[in-house]
Formats: C-alpha cells, sequence, structure tokens
C-alpha cells in the first residue's frame, strides 16, 4: 500500500476531480435533506417531534421549512450534482477525452454559490415554499437567484456533455457513439429541451417579482411553466441511474447487454418524449383545455413504454450472468447474482421499487383516474419508489465504487454500506404502501396532521394502521441512512490510497449484439436532428396554452403565509 | 440461453408493453366520454385582488332549479367559504371555486372532486351527492402554516 502525495491523485486524469467534487457536494446535500425525510415520516405517524427538534436545531421553525429543505436538497440539488458529476465522468472515460476543464470547473461553482445563496433564506425559514415554490406564495429573492444559478450550472454540463461528443464525432467519423456517452449526451439534451420552462419561470417572473420589479405574476401561467420542466426533471433524475442500470450493472455480476441498438433506442425515446408530458400534474387545473391534457396523456403513457423495455433488458442481462455463474431455476438463478457488489445490490433493489413506482405512475398519468390521488399522500408515496429508493439507491450503490475509484481510497466499511442498503429498501417499500394507502383514504400530502387544531383531531383516524407503519418505517430509515452516510463521507475523508495497480476499476458492460453496421444505430446516432425534433414536439404542445394564458395575464401579489 | 430466443421474447415484451398501455388509454378515452364529469373547468380567469370586493360573488349556495344548485366558495388562508354546506341526497351541484391569496385545494373527500384552486381562474367542477353523510373539504395544496387546519364540510342529508 503506498501513499500518493495529495496533489498527484487525479493528474492522469483531472476530470476525475470535478467529478468527485459534484458528487460530495451532492451527497452533502442529501445528507442534510435526509435528516429531515424521518421528521416527516413521523407527521404521518401523527408523531409532531418538531418541538423537540427545534432543541437541537433552534433554526428549524416548522414541519414545512423541513419539508421545503428535504424536498429542495434530495429532488433538485442532490440528483442534479450526481448526475453532473457522475455523467461527466462515464462520458469522459469512455471516450477518453477530456472535456472543458475549466468550464467544467466553472459549473461546480455556479451550483456551489447558487447552493449557497439558496440555502439562506432556507435556513432562515425565509422561502418555506416547498420545492414546487407555487407563487403566490413568495419567498425571499436569494431562493430564486440560488436556485436559478443552479439551473444555470446543469445547463452548463448540457454544453459539456455535448461539446465533448461534437469533438469526439469529429475525430472519429463514421463511428457510432460509444453507448454509455450516448445516453449521457441524450440525457443531457433531453434536460436541455425540459429545462427550458424553469429557467423562464425563475428568470422573467419569479426573480422580478420577488426583487419588486414585478407586482404581480400570473399563476397558472407559473405553473404551467413548472410542469414543463417538473416531469421531465424526474426522467433527468431517473437516466443517470439507468445509465448505470445498462452500463455498468450487468458488468459487475458477469451479464452482458442483449442488444446495444435497443439501449440507445429506449434513450433516444427519452429524449423525444420525456418533456410534452408536463399537464399530468394540471388534471386538476383549471383553464388548461381538457384536449391538451388528453394530448399530454397519450405522451406521456408513450414515455411508460421505454421504461418497460429496461424493466425486461436489465432483468434478461441480470439472468445471463447469473445463469453463466451457475444460477438455476426459474428464480433460483437469483441467488446467484453478485450480491456482495454494492452496485448490484443497490441498483437491483433500486429497480425492483422502481416496478411498483412506475405502475403507480401509470395511476397518476391516467387523466380521469388522476383525481382520487391527486395531492394525496399517495403522491409522495408514489415518487419516493423512483426517486428516493430507485435513483437514491443506485447512485449510492455507484458513488461506493466510483469514490474508491475516483480517489484511489479504499472503501471503509462495505458490509456496514450493504446493511444501509436493504434497510433504506425496505424502510422505502413499508413507507409506500403506508401513504400510497393513506392517499387513497383521503389524507392530503403536504400537511402538518400532527400539529393539527384541537377540533380536528381525528379527521384522519381511518388511517391509524398506516399511520403506525409510517412511523416504523421513518425509523428503519433513520437507522438505514446512519451506516449508508458514514461509509461514502468516512471513504473520502481517510488520509489512505491504494497504489494506482490496485485501485478499483469501473467497467462497462459489453452487448451481445453491438452497434456496429447497424444502419438504425446510425439513424439514432444523429442527435442534434433528435434534439430538435423533441424541441418542436414540446413547443407545439406547450405553445398554444401558453399563449392564452399570457395574453390574458393575471397579476397575483406575493403572500408570505408561514 | 440462445441471443435470438433472447431477442424474441424482448420483441414480444415490447408488443405487450405497447399494447397495453393501448388498452389504458382507451379506457381513459371511455370515461372521459362517459362520466367523468368531475374533470374541472375554467369558468373564467379573474383578478385575485377583486374577489372579495365584488369581483366574484358573496360565498352562498344558490338553488337554480329544482334540486339543482351552484354553490360559490372562496378558499382563503385557512379556511373556506362557506365553511359549511348543505345538501340532499340526488342533488347535482355546480361548484365555482376561486382563491384571493394563495393556491388551496378543494378536495371534497370521498368523491373524485379534487381541484387545484388557482388565484386567476374561477374553477368550475359538478357532482350528484349520491350517499348521505358529512363530506370534509380537505384542502390539499400547502398554503401557509395553517394548511392543515383548512378544512370544511359538507352535509348531505337524506
Amino acid at each position: 500500500m503506498a501513499t500518493l502525495a495529495r496533489k498527484d491523485a487525479y493528474a492522469d486524469f483531472p476530470v476525475k476531480k470535478v467529478s468527485l467534487y459534484f458528487i460530495t457536494l451532492g451527497f452533502i446535500a442529501l445528507s442534510i435533506g435526509t435528516l429531515f425525510g424521518p421528521f416527516q415520516a413521523l407527521n404521518y405517524a401523527n408523531l409532531n417531534l418538531y418541538p423537540w427538534l427545534q432543541k437541537i436545531l433552534p433554526f428549524v421553525k416548522s414541519y414545512y421549512q423541513g419539508l421545503t429543505l428535504h424536498g429542495v436538497l434530495n429532488a433538485i440539488v442532490f440528483t442534479q450534482l450526481f448526475a453532473q458529476g457522475a455523467l461527466l465522468y462515464l462520458q469522459s472515460k469512455e471516450m477518453k477525452m477530456l472535456p472543458q476543464m475549466g468550464v467544467a470547473w466553472a459549473a461546480w461553482w455556479l451550483a456551489f454559490v447558487g447552493l449557497v445563496l439558496a440555502a439562506i433564506p432556507l435556513l432562515l425559514d425565509d422561502a418555506t415554499v416547498l420545492y414546487t415554490f407555487y407563487p403566490p406564495l413568495k419567498g425571499h429573492p436569494l431562493f430564486y437567484i440560488g436556485a436559478a444559478l443552479i439551473i444555470v450550472s446543469s445547463l452548463v454540463s448540457v454544453y459539456l456533455s455535448v461539446e465533448l461528443w461534437h469533438r469526439w464525432k469529429k475525430q472519429n467519423p463514421n463511428k457510432p457513439t460509444p453507448l454509455v456517452s450516448y445516453m449521457s449526451v441524450a440525457t443531457w439534451m433531453m434536460w436541455g429541451v425540459a429545462a427550458i420552462g424553469l429557467v423562464i419561470e425563475a428568470v422573467v417572473l419569479l426573480i422580478p417579482w420577488s426583487l419588486g420589479l414585478l407586482k404581480g405574476v400570473d399563476p397558472l401561467l407559473s405553473r404551467t411553466l413548472f410542469w414543463w420542466t417538473g416531469h421531465p426533471i424526474v426522467y433527468f433524475w431517473l437516466l443517470p441511474a439507468y445509465v448505470v442500470w445498462y452500463g455498468i450493472l450487468p458488468k459487475r455480476t458477469g451479464g452482458k447487454l442483449i442488444s446495444d441498438p435497443l439501449a440507445r433506442l429506449v434513450f433516444l425515446a427519452f429524449l423525444i418524449f420525456s418533456s410534452p408530458v408536463g399537464f399530468h400534474h394540471q388534471f386538476a387545473d383549471p383553464g388548461i383545455d381538457p384536449f391538451w391534457k388528453l394530448v399530454h396523456t397519450v405522451l406521456t403513457m408513450m414515455v411508460a413504454v421505454p421504461s418497460l423495455v429496461t424493466a425486461f433488458t436489465i432483468a434478461a442481462s441480470l439472468e445471463l450472468g447469473a445463469r453463466a455463474a451457475g444460477g438455476r431455476g426459474m428464480l433460483g438463478w437469483i441467488k446467484k447474482l453478485n450480491w456482495k457488489d454494492p452496485i448490484v445490490l443497490a441498483s437491483t433493489l433500486g429497480a425492483i421499487a422502481f416496478i411498483a413506482g412506475g405502475a403507480g405512475g401509470i395511476v397518476n398519468a391516467s387523466f380521469t383516474l388522476d383525481y382520487v390521488v391527486h395531492n394525496t399522500t399517495w403522491i409522495p408515496g408514489h415518487f419516493h419508489l423512483p426517486v428516493a429508493t430507485a435513483v437514491t439507491l443506485t447512485h449510492m450503490g455507484l458513488a461506493a465504487v466510483l469514490i474508491p475509484h475516483l480517489t484511489g481510497k479504499p472503501l471503509v466499511g462495505l458490509r456496514y454500506f450493504r446493511a444501509g442498503v436493504v434497510l433504506w429498501f425496505t424502510g422505502m417499500m413499508l413507507m409506500a404502501i403506508g401513504m400510497h394507502t393513506m392517499g387513497l383514504l383521503g389524507v392530503p400530502r403536504r400537511a402538518w396532521i400532527s400539529n393539527i387544531a384541537p377540533n380536528l383531531e381525528g379527521i384522519y383516524s381511518s388511517s391509524a394502521i398506516w399511520m403506525v407503519l409510517n412511523g416504523i418505517a421513518g425509523t428503519i430509515l433513520l437507522i438505514a441512512a446512519t451506516p449508508i452516510f458514514y461509509v461514502l463521507f468516512a471513504t473520502l475523508l481517510q488520509g489512505r490510497r491504494l497504489a494506482p495497480e490496485e485501485r478499483p476499476e469501473l467497467e462497462f458492460t459489453e452487448a451481445i449484439s453491438g452497434p456496429e453496421g447497424r444502419r438504425s444505430v446510425m439513424v439514432m446516432d444523429r442527435l442534434y436532428f433528435w434534439w430538435a425534433t423533441a424541441l418542436v414536439i414540446v413547443l407545439v404542445v406547450y405553445m398554444p396554452t401558453l399563449i392564452r394564458i399570457w395574453s390574458t395575464f393575471v397579476s397575483a401579489p406575493g403572500y408570505r403565509l408561514w | 440461453m440462445d441471443k435470438h430466443v433472447i431477442e424474441a421474447y424482448e420483441r414480444g415484451w415490447m408488443y405487450f408493453s405497447l399494447l397495453m398501455i393501448l388498452v389504458f388509454l382507451v379506457f381513459i378515452g371511455y370515461t372521459l366520454s362517459g362520466y367523468a364529469f368531475y374533470v374541472p373547468d375554467a369558468a373564467r380567469r379573474i383578478d385575485p385582488t377583486t374577489v372579495r370586493t365584488g369581483g366574484f360573488p358573496q360565498p352562498h349556495v344558490e338553488e337554480v332549479a329544482p334540486g339543482k344548485y351552484q354553490a360559490y366558495v372562496i378558499g382563503q388562508a385557512f379556511t373556506w367559504l362557506p365553511s359549511e354546506m348543505h345538501f340532499k341526497v340526488g342533488d347535482e351541484v355546480t361548484f365555482f371555486v376561486t382563491s384571493p391569496d394563495v393556491q388551496h385545494g378543494f378536495y371534497v373527500h370521498g368523491t373524485n372532486i379534487n381541484v387545484q384552486v388557482i388565484p386567476g381562474e374561477v374553477a368550475k367542477v359538478k357532482t350528484k351527492f349520491k350517499k348521505p353523510g358529512e363530506y370534509l373539504i380537505i384542502c390539499n395544496e400547502y398554503c401557509g402554516i395553517g394548511h392543515q387546519n383548512m378544512i370544511g364540510r359538507i352535509v348531505v342529508e337524506e
């Protein structure tokens, strides 16, 4: 075991360092955001621990402030930073080329400054507007400015990925883009189209309004712009996990992808169909024509297809690996998966949760069915499966390999990490059962029900059993988070580094049917064309509604009601 | 397993997925054409600063024809106005709902009435109460520190 001088650690491939900074900042945000989760679960167990929490963390004023921190840090900040770090590194590694390093660091600093600026009003209870920040609830300007900087940072990452791909194509004419890079570029291009709505909302409406330059904002217009980004953002969270499932997971358990072109088709479908779907979050909104709601419903259903294909393909490639390792029987092969590997364990459990999450998602997207569950606890019960389980576990699993791979520091306490992952999965599944059922029983989401007025006590008593389940799940999750964050941060903070030849390698999955000589692959490789197509479709399905609302702009003054 | 066999399964699964999605869409189309009268509509846009000063009717319920009612509802932090409404089983009620301040959620517990109340919009939604009992109107959009207490009542009598 040799110890290398600190400054040399990343000299062989400097993108390692900037990726590590993104990922580490992401996990710092996640560890803070996660802390509030169990208190929210206990709120839905009718236990109000906020007065007690306030004694330890005096800045926490309410459930709603904790919920805002939880949503912003976990769902928006962590997911984005992890994608920025992991995808940049994986694409650079596969292409064996460096991205524009100065620009990459600028992206990190933008995100860091944005996070600090947004954190100030969040921690001071001056932006308790939840992570959807629907106006006319009005937060402190720093919150919107910080959030905008974080989004701008993500757009710089779009540039970095596309520019790197563009350069690679110039140097490798007539060659298909390597698979993981193709997935990375398609993801970032998708996000480039998706982010437009939020950018307009923040820059044209919310920032000038919060600074007092604009007297009022149109709440429906803001909602519509928000959900332009707000649904595809879910795919922006999810696709980096898909990159791991396709590009890395099978390799780590001896499996192979069946078809490289099909994997490309899945990502191409996400590039085209992810964005024109936002109205399925607005089925309950007056002021949007049911015709356009139906159009978005059809397109949302279309996005389910690449996920269904993914479920098949990933399961098949895992089975191939397990059978090659001697697995037998209809389901007996599952025992032969390489469960000791953190990526295999965390990603596979995450993918299992995603099956349930996807099924629930189809319910939410089913126009006339959505009214049964809209804004009930069904909704957070639902998205904790794809986001807090599938995506977060996959990212944690990847981090357990990627951090040692990038830094050369050996992973500390793999056993604790694995135990944490299994507990996290268990806790999330139990919580999902509890929250889905409570939602069907009519309990509203985002409500401080453990602090309800005395005359209203007992109105949710039909959910009592499921509330107990929530309390148990929240406690399990608190226990689960401890070893996971301990292992990741202890690994990062240790002084020990392995010699270069001892460092864990990170290899990409091979495919049985490769991309070579396929006409379809070359057509799919024309990513600028598909990017433009995606933009045109989203404009077609949004412009009639946006123009109509904007032309009758309603000016609603802001309120601070927390 | 032979690669061609897996690829055949894969294709089969893809067709099955597409077919399943199509069946779901047919169901959605059927409910839309048939009985999904609870899908909210916009009556009109409104300047939210005028809701309390004459731009919107005073919160009340009126009978427009025998057994047919119109209810004008204001959701505001943190109450519903009227805070209690009375109907009889079989009454057909059209709700007009708006907000003078921030967004709220007009969710009538135990029904499919679930409408986003957005300042600037007058939402219109229809229902027929089939069972007697007390229905809670639960605000299901975060509207501030007292959001959890924003509960109204609809009483449906035999």
